[in-house]
C-alpha cells in the first residue's frame, strides 16, 4: 500500500461557517398568470399550483395551470407574431437577442438565487454555470440571425413557424435559453412550457422579455403540468415541437408530432459511462467522476451515472472516490459551501429511493457518505452502487439522482461493449493519458457528447444531443440551427 | 450479334408473346430471383413467393415473399456488418461505391433488358441506367467530403479543444416505391451506406426484380456482406416489422403514400428512430444528389478534451 492509498480523514473542526446567499434583492409575486402576447394573464384562482422550495418544502409562489383556452390564446399570439418577426430584418432580430443576453447578465444574481430556491441546486452551480451559460447562449445565437445564408452549403433557410417547447426541471432557465435563442434567431415564434416544479425563472425571464421590448407574442410562456404539456404538444396550430425530458415522454411526443407530420427534436435520457483506465491520472479522474455524477444532484441527462474501472486500479479508485465523496457538503442550496443541494421534488426523491431499495434487494453493495442533512426538504446522500451487473435495472435505467453504479473491466473491448450496452447514447467519459486510446474509445462509443479527461462541460458553440433513444437533433452550435429551419435550394427560394 | 441483343431491342422482334429468347433447339436458362441477406442469396425462410409478369402479362419470375423472420435475419446481418463498415476508411468506402458504378456500367445492357421486359421503353431504360450510374459516382465522391462540410471545431469559452463530426446512425431501413426501380434503389442505398451505415431494403413490391439483380452488382463490387440487404415482399405485411424493430436506427423512405408515411413516423417512436421520408419525385430533386440525405442519416458527435500543460 502506498501513502496515496491510506485512508484520509477530513476533520472539519466544527464544520464550515455558514455562507448563505442573500435573497433580499429581488421579489416574487404571490401568484403568476401565464405570459401570453407580451403580458401576464390574470392568475386563475381555480387552477393555481404551488411551487415550493425543495430544501424547505415552503411555498415560494403560485402559478396558473394553462388550460385549453389559454393554450389556444398563446398559440394564436405566436401565430400572429410570426409573420412580422420572421420578416424583421435579421440584424434587428439579432439586436433583441443581444439585448436579452445583456439583461440576463445584469440580473444574473437574481436569476441564480431564484433558480437555486425553486429547484434546489447549489447556488455555486446556478451562479457559476447555469446563468452565465444562459447569457452566453443568447449571445451566441444572436449573432447567427443575420448569417443564416452561410450556415448550410448551397442552401438558404426558412423558419418553421410556431414552435412548442417543453422543458424539464433540472436546468430550468438554461433549457429555456437553449430552446428560445436558436428558435428566435432563425425567425420562429415560440410557446415555452417550463416544468411545473421549476417555473419561476422562466416567468422572471418573461418579465425580462417585456422590459427588453421584445414584440408581443414572439415568446409566450405558459405554466402547468402534463395536462398543459399534452394540450400544447397536440395543438393543431403549432409547426414544430422541441422537447427535453424523459425518454418515455419523448416517445409520446414523437408520436404526437408524427400524427400531425410536423418536425420534432428531442433531448432525452442517458446512462452515460465513465471509462477509467489504469494509466489515467487517477486523482483527476476521481474529480471528473465526482463532477460527472454529483453535479446538480445527478439531475443531469448526461450525468456519468455508470463507472467502468480497469480492474487493476479498482481498489485504488474506489478508495479515493469514497474519500473524496466524504468531503462533499450536502445541505442548504443557498449556502456557498454546498456541493449537493436538495432533490428537486418529493416525486423525484421517491423515484431515487425506489431505485436504492431495488439495488438493495438486488444484492448490490450500497455506499453512502456520512453527512447530516436538514430535517425538512428532500435529500439523497451521494451513493455508490458496487457489485452490480450489466442486467441490473440500476445499470440500465436512468435514476436521475446522485447515484453511481460501478463495474470493472479487463480489456478495452469489454469496456466499449459495456458502455454501449444500454438503449441510451447521450454522453460518455474516458480517462487515460494515452492520446491514441482516447480517440479509439471516443470513436467507438455510440453517444453524442464525449468528454475525454474532463466531464460535464457545456458551451453554446458545442452541439449537444443523443444517439439512439437519447434523442433526435442537436442543440448548440451551427448544428443547433437545423431543428428550427427548413433548408431550401437557393435557386428555388 | 448476340441473341440477347436481338430480343431486347423493341421493334426487332415484334411478334413475340414472351420476351424470353426463344430458340427452336435450345431452351433458355431462367434466373431464380432470391433475397439478398448477408452477402448470400437465400430463399425466404417462409417458402412463399409472388409471381411477377413481364409487360405482356407473361410469367417472368417468382420472387420471394419475405417474412418477419427474414427482416430480422437481414437486420441482424446489417447490425453485425455495421461495426466494420462504419470503421472502414472513407477512401475505401468511396472506392467501393465507385466500383458499383463501374460494374453497373459494364452490365448496363443486362439492366436495360430487364427494365424493358418489365415495361420501360428503350429510351427510358437507357436514361435510367445513365442516371443511376452517375448517381453512384456522385455519392462515391462524397465518402470523404460530407464530413468536411458538416464537421466543426467549436470555439468554446473554456480551455478545451472541442470538435463535432458526423457519424453513421447505424442500421437504416430503406423502403421504396416508384416507377424507376433502379434509380430509386440507388437513390436510397448510396446516401445510406456512403457514411458507414448499413441497410435493409424493401423495394417496390410491383417491381422488385431489378433490386435483386442489383444485389449481384453489390456482390461483385466487393461490398462487404451485410452492408446492404435486400428483401422482396409485400409492403403492407412487412413495413411494420421494420419500423417496430428495436435494432433499426432510422428509416429512409421514397415514394410512400401519406398514410404509410404517417404510420412509419408513429412507429418510429418505439425506439426514437430517425426518419427521412420523401416523395417519389424527390429522386429528380437537386437534394437527391447532395450531402443532405447523407447528413440526415448521421449523428453529430461532439468530443471534448482539456487544453493544458
Amino acid at each position: 500500500m502506498t501513502d496515496r492509498d491510506k485512508e484520509l480523514h477530513f476533520t472539519l473542526q466544527g464544520g464550515y461557517t455558514e455562507a448563505p446567499e442573500a435573497r433580499d434583492h429581488f421579489s416574487l409575486k404571490e401568484t403568476y398568470g401565464n405570459f401570453i402576447d407580451g403580458s401576464f394573464t390574470e392568475p386563475q384562482t381555480n387552477s393555481l399550483r404551488a411551487t415550493i422550495n425543495p430544501a424547505t418544502e415552503k411555498t415560494l409562489a403560485h402559478t396558473t395551470d394553462a388550460d385549453a383556452a389559454s393554450v389556444d390564446t398563446a398559440v394564436a399570439a405566436a401565430r400572429t407574431a410570426f409573420e412580422p418577426w420572421a420578416s424583421l430584418k435579421p440584424r434587428e432580430r439579432a439586436k433583441y437577442l443581444y439585448r436579452i443576453a445583456r439583461m440576463v447578465q445584469e440580473r444574473a444574481r437574481e436569476f441564480a438565487v431564484i433558480e437555486s430556491l425553486d429547484g434546489g441546486k447549489p447556488i455555486r452551480e446556478a451562479r457559476d454555470i447555469d446563468i452565465p451559460l444562459v447569457a452566453a447562449h443568447f449571445f451566441y445565437y444572436a449573432g447567427w440571425a443575420d448569417k443564416l445564408d452561410y450556415a448550410f452549403a448551397g442552401r438558404t433557410t426558412r423558419p418553421l413557424g410556431v414552435c412548442a417547447q417543453i422543458i424539464p426541471w433540472n436546468f430550468p432557465l438554461l433549457m429555456a435559453a437553449w430552446k428560445i435563442a436558436p428558435a428566435l434567431a432563425t425567425g420562429n415564434t415560440v410557446i415555452l412550457k417550463p416544468a411545473e416544479t421549476t417555473p419561476l425563472t422562466a416567468l422572471k425571464l418573461a418579465e425580462l422579455l417585456q422590459a427588453a421590448g421584445l414584440p408581443p407574442g414572439v415568446v409566450n410562456i405558459i405554466t402547468g403540468g402534463a395536462t398543459t404539456g399534452t394540450l400544447l404538444a397536440g395543438h393543431t396550430g403549432i409547426d414544430k415541437i422541441a422537447f427535453t425530458g424523459s425518454t418515455d415522454v419523448g416517445k409520446i411526443i414523437q408520436k404526437t408530432a408524427a400524427q400531425r407530420n410536423i418536425p420534432v427534436t428531442l433531448e432525452l435520457g442517458g446512462k452515460a459511462a465513465h471509462i477509467i483506465f489504469a494509466d489515467a491520472d487517477l486523482d483527476q479522474a476521481v474529480e471528473g467522476i465526482i463532477n460527472g455524477i454529483f453535479f446538480n444532484q445527478g439531475h443531469v441527462c448526461c450525468a456519468g451515472s455508470r463507472l467502468l474501472v480497469e480492474e487493476s486500479v479498482f481498489a485504488t479508485v474506489i478508495r479515493r472516490l469514497k474519500d473524496r465523496m466524504q468531503t462533499l457538503v450536502v445541505g442548504d442550496p443557498l449556502d456557498k459551501n454546498t456541493d449537493i443541494g436538495a432533490i428537486n421534488s418529493k416525486e423525484q426523491k421517491e423515484r431515487i429511493d425506489s431505485y436504492l431499495s431495488l439495488a438493495d434487494s438486488d444484492g448490490t453493495d450500497l455506499f453512502q457518505i456520512h453527512c447530516p442533512v436538514p430535517e425538512t426538504g428532500y435529500w439523497v446522500l451521494p451513493t455508490l452502487l458496487l457489485n452490480v451487473s450489466q442486467s441490473h435495472r440500476t445499470v440500465q435505467e436512468e435514476i436521475f439522482g446522485p447515484v453511481l453504479a460501478v463495474q470493472t473491466f479487463r480489456t478495452i473491448n469489454e469496456a466499449i461493449e459495456l458502455a454501449n450496452n444500454t438503449p441510451y447514447g447521450l454522453s460518455g467519459g474516458v480517462w487515460t493519458q494515452k492520446g491514441s486510446k482516447i480517440f479509439h474509445i471516443t470513436r467507438a462509443l455510440r453517444a453524442g457528447v464525449l468528454w475525454a479527461n474532463t466531464y460535464n462541460k457545456f458551451d453554446p458553440t458545442a452541439p449537444f444531443g443523443g444517439y439512439k433513444e437519447s434523442g433526435l437533433g442537436r442543440e448548440g452550435g451551427l448544428h443547433g440551427l437545423l431543428p428550427y429551419v427548413t433548408i431550401e435550394n437557393r435557386s428555388a427560394a | 450479334m448476340s441473341e440477347i441483343k436481338e430480343f431486347k431491342r423493341p421493334g426487332e422482334n415484334t411478334a413475340r408473346k414472351s420476351e424470353i429468347p426463344t430458340d427452336p433447339v435450345r431452351t433458355a436458362v431462367q434466373k431464380t430471383y432470391k433475397l439478398f441477406i448477408n452477402g448470400n442469396f437465400p430463399r425466404t425462410e417462409s417458402g412463399r413467393y409472388i409471381p411477377v409478369q413481364d409487360r405482356h402479362g407473361v410469367h417472368f419470375a417468382n420472387v420471394c415473399r419475405a417474412s418477419r423472420k427474414d427482416v430480422r435475419d437481414a437486420t441482424l446481418a446489417a447490425r453485425t456488418a455495421f461495426t466494420n463498415w462504419s470503421a472502414t476508411a472513407a477512401y475505401t468506402r468511396g472506392q467501393i461505391l465507385y466500383r458499383m458504378a463501374e460494374i453497373l456500367e459494364d452490365r448496363r445492357r443486362q439492366f436495360e433488358n430487364e427494365l424493358e421486359r418489365l415495361g420501360a421503353t428503350e429510351h427510358e431504360a437507357i436514361e435510367e441506367l445513365n442516371r443511376s450510374i452517375d448517381r453512384l459516382v456522385h455519392f462515391a465522391g462524397w465518402s470523404d467530403k460530407f464530413q468536411q462540410i458538416a464537421a466543426t471545431v467549436n470555439p468554446v469559452a473554456s480551455s478545451h479543444f472541442v470538435f463535432s463530426v458526423p457519424e453513421p446512425t447505424g442500421v437504416v431501413a430503406g423502403i421504396a416505391r416508384g416507377s424507376l426501380p433502379l434509380l430509386t434503389l440507388v437513390s436510397l442505398i448510396a446516401p445510406i451506406i456512403v457514411s458507414g451505415n448499413t441497410c435493409v431494403c424493401l423495394p417496390d413490391e410491383s417491381n422488385p426484380l431489378t433490386a435483386i439483380t442489383f444485389a449481384e452488382v453489390l456482390q461483385a463490387a466487393d461490398l462487404p456482406a451485410g452492408v446492404v440487404n435486400i428483401l422482396t415482399g409485400l409492403h403492407e405485411e412487412l413495413i411494420s416489422h421494420f419500423t417496430l424493430h428495436m435494432d433499426i436506427n432510422a428509416v429512409m423512405g421514397l415514394g410512400l403514400d401519406a398514410e404509410t408515411v404517417q404510420r412509419i413516423q408513429e412507429d418510429a417512436a418505439c425506439n426514437v428512430k430517425r426518419t427521412y421520408l420523401k416523395p417519389a419525385t424527390w429522386i429528380s430533386d437537386p437534394d437527391a444528389e447532395s450531402p443532405y440525405p447523407i447528413l440526415a442519416l448521421t449523428e453529430t458527435k461532439t468530443t471534448w478534451h482539456p487544453i493544458g500543460r
